[in-house]
């Protein structure tokens, strides 16, 4: 008995409620069935309960005529145009706040992390005052005070001008801008093909810095390509563009670019809340650096720019890559609160659809999930881009 | 070699010691500075630094005197309406005179002891709860009797049972501090346990568990917390048979919990990644099975990592108990704005 091998002994049988593999597959197969017969019950219950109010599930009524104006879109549209154009509006109304959001919240933000962490005792306790208090109040409350702000500024007679061109009353803000035309065309081209020039001169001077040790600095060619060609594009054309400059006439003002109340409330709320929450990341990124990394710099007569862009910077970002991502997607959604004040984005519009038509179903899956598709193709660029700034591990 | 060197004779022998003490120095500069050196020094020691502190002096005056003056010089303390109007500045009588209707929203008048009855209970339930003594299992039971106890007093009725001596008051009444405190109390307290099991569920290793609870967490990150109180608000009364309702304030309030459990998912995850994996391992190889391994030993120490966060978590979901305002239902600023 004792010669025989191990491995060949009887073994007891095992249950299969003790066998793990098994038991796997008993518990998801239970779960599948219980999400299935809850999903199906809540569908069914809700053609049942939609038929009795005379409703019928579908898409029929994106092609109606929406009865409704709409106070600023960026593409044509009057009352008599369908429910799907309006729809559209709202889409673009709402990737027009985040763009223009997070773009400004960048910048700000990134400049309060900074001055959070001046040696300037003065600044320094500022601008933390300015973060506890903006972060710790709820977002709603603010856009409110904004609103309540910008509404009680004065008409546009008693404007408050506070540079070339740019008015702030209670008819919103107004900005010079460049007065379309189709001349403008060929320096669009040009500072595209200016922004995909300095792509490739960047690559190619840091392979020949790879390969030399030296190249002549990125800095002075980008600003050549991104700046000079469209320069060049509109010169060569004798200068077609013109600045419209908003002028007062009679009771309001003419030219310009205006942006409605509601448009410039819910922009200084969003920004200004999310850019507190960008400075305490940018400031706890850069604090992550160890101080050997800046005294190393330092030492090895780095100048400041130098130190910032070579060495620290590459190694906050990233820390700070993965939290930023979350608070752009946060600013993305929080506009969604535009419905409070009534600016016209996606979910003030299909708020209008739905009272309107009673496709409550409908209209909310629809913003749902466009939301979804932000969220979910900003979280994928902003994880490749955090991929390719990631240590490199062995 | 171990003569002392400080002798003459030695001084002499080599040359590079010095004989004589030299005259005790000045402390450096920067060490003993008066005050007004310091402070000039701080706000004032380079050209940049200088305007800085110019520049954010300038802020200051061009902000605080119109705040002041708006604020305090120009503001109405007592009075109504038409006075504060007159006087242009804030209006503080305002808020005093709306007090007790942002504690108590739409409530009525004449019963409103009932919900300052129901802040006292549930304050007292608090109180017990935080010490460690009372912590046991009879608490649980103690607050589902409280909490009994108190959607009796707000209601004057229990899932629909008439309580005996209460007038019955719609939960569209209720209203103030009460909506936000609940909401967000058994929110947070709610989400707790449902996060810590989609945590778990995202990290199992049954492909379809965790298949559905990254769709579930993911669902409800990628959207708004409008659209979920959307959902709450028109949409899952359509689920429901029909005859069955669920109260409004109870569907916001299953969206809260919903929408905090699946960032405190999040936040455990993180948690739970942190955790070394020789705790797993060594869980493991004691023979402890999967729910004593995960009770025992990783999620002490996975909770306890992520306290922090999850304070972030909670103060941000309180915040946002202020959405409710837009699916109709008052939480304590809605006075606020109605003036």
């Amino acid at each position: 008995m004792t010669d025989r091998p191990f491995e060949s002994r009887p073994q007891p049988a095992v249950p299969f409620w003790n066998d793990p593999a098994k038991r796997g597959i008993v518990l998801q197969f239970g779960l599948a069935t219980f999400l299935l017969f809850v999903i199906w019950t809540a569908w069914t219950n809700m053609l049942d309960n939609m038929s009795a109010r005379g409703l019928v599930f579908g898409w029929d009524y994106l092609s109606r005529p929406a009865n409704f104006a709409i106070g600023e879109s960026l593409i044509p549209f009057s009352a008599q145009d369908t429910y799907g154009r309006a729809l559209a509006v709202g889409i673009i109304n709402t990737i027009r706040i985040a763009v223009v959001g997070i773009f400004v919240t960048t910048i700000l933000g990134i400049a309060l992390g900074v001055m959070r962490l001046s040696s300037n005792p003065l600044l320094a306790r500022l601008v933390s005052g300015y973060i506890e208090v903006v972060r710790n109040t709820p977002l709603l409350l603010q856009l409110f005070l904004w609103y309540a702000i910008i509404n009680s500024l004065p008409g546009p007679r008693q404007a408050v001008h506070f540079g070339p061109g740019m008015y702030l009353s209670n008819r919103g803000m107004k900005v010079p801008w460049v007065e379309w035309s189709p001349a403008l065309w060929p320096m669009i081209w040009a500072l595209v093909a200016g922004i995909i020039g300095t792509i490739i001169a960047s690559h190619m001077l840091a392979r020949r810095r790879e390969a030399t040790g030296g190249a002549p600095p990125l800095l002075p060619i980008a600003a050549g390509l991104i700046l000079g060609l469209p320069f060049l594009a509109s010169a060569a054309q004798g200068f077609p563009a013109t600045l419209s400059i908003p002028v007062l006439q009679g009771f309001n003002f003419s030219g310009g670019i205006e942006l409605s109340p509601e448009f410039a409330a819910l922009l200084a709320g969003l920004v200004l809340y999310t850019a507190a929450f960008v400075a305490e990341i940018v400031r706890g990124g850069i604090q992550s650096v160890f101080k050997g990394q800046w005294e190393a710099a330092r030492s090895l007569g780095l100048s400041s720019g130098q130190l910032m862009r070579l060495v620290i910077l590459p190694q906050a970002l990233r820390v700070i890559i993965p939290p930023l991502t979350s608070q752009y997607l946060n600013l993305t959604k929080n506009s969604s609160l535009a419905v409070a004040i009534g600016y016209p984005d996606l979910v003030h519009i299909s708020n209008t659809t739905m009272n309107q038509t009673g496709r409550a179903v409908e209209a909310i899956l629809v913003f749902a999930s466009i939301y979804l598709t932000i969220s979910l193709l900003t979280s994928a660029f902003m994880n490749w881009y955090n991929a390719r700034v990631a240590i490199m591990e062995r | 070699m171990n003569a002392p060197i400080s002798t003459p004779t030695t001084a002499r022998a080599l040359s590079f010691v010095r004989g004589e003490t030299l005259p005790q120095m000045p402390p450096p500069d920067d060490v003993r500075l008066s005050l007004s050196r310091r402070v000039a020094r701080t706000y004032f020691g380079t050209p940049a630094n200088a305007a800085i502190t110019i520049g954010c002096i300038l802020v200051l005056v061009w902000l605080l005197p119109p705040l002041l003056n708006w604020a305090l010089l120009k503001a109405t303390w007592t009075g109504n309406a038409t006075t504060c109007r007159e006087a242009g500045g804030a209006c503080w009588s305002f808020i005093r005179e709306k007090f007790l209707f942002s504690v108590f929203g739409l409530y009525p008048f004449e019963l409103r002891w009932r919900p300052g009855l129901v802040l006292a209970l549930f304050a007292g339930m608090v109180a017990i709860s935080v010490q460690q003594r009372f912590w046991s299992g009879k608490l649980i039971y103690a607050w589902i009797a409280a909490l009994a106890v108190m959607w009796g007093l707000m209601g004057g009725q229990v899932l629909g049972i008439p309580v005996p001596g209460l007038d019955p008051v719609p939960t569209r009444l209720w209203g103030g501090w009460l909506v936000t405190i609940f909401l967000a109390v058994f929110g947070a307290a709610l989400a707790y346990p449902i996060g810590i099991v989609l945590a778990l569920g995202r990290r199992s290793q049954r492909p379809f568990v965790r298949l559905v609870c990254v769709c579930w967490i993911e669902f409800i990150r990628g959207v708004p917390l409008i659209s979920l109180l959307f959902i709450a608000t028109f949409i899952v009364p359509l689920f429901m048979p029909t005859g069955v309702e669920l109260d409004r304030l109870i569907r916001a309030q299953i969206a809260f919990i919903m929408f905090a459990a699946a960032y405190m998912a999040e936040v455990f995850r993180g948690g739970l990644q942190a955790i070394p994996k020789g705790q797993y391992e060594g869980a493991d190889s004691i023979g402890l099975n999967y729910s004593q391994k995960m009770r025992l030993i990783v999620l002490p120490q996975a909770l306890k990592i992520t306290i922090p966060a999850q304070v972030n978590t909670f103060i941000g979901m309180f915040k946002d108990t202020t959405l409710v305002l837009i699916i109709g239902i008052f939480d304590f600023f809605t006075p606020s704005l109605k003036g």
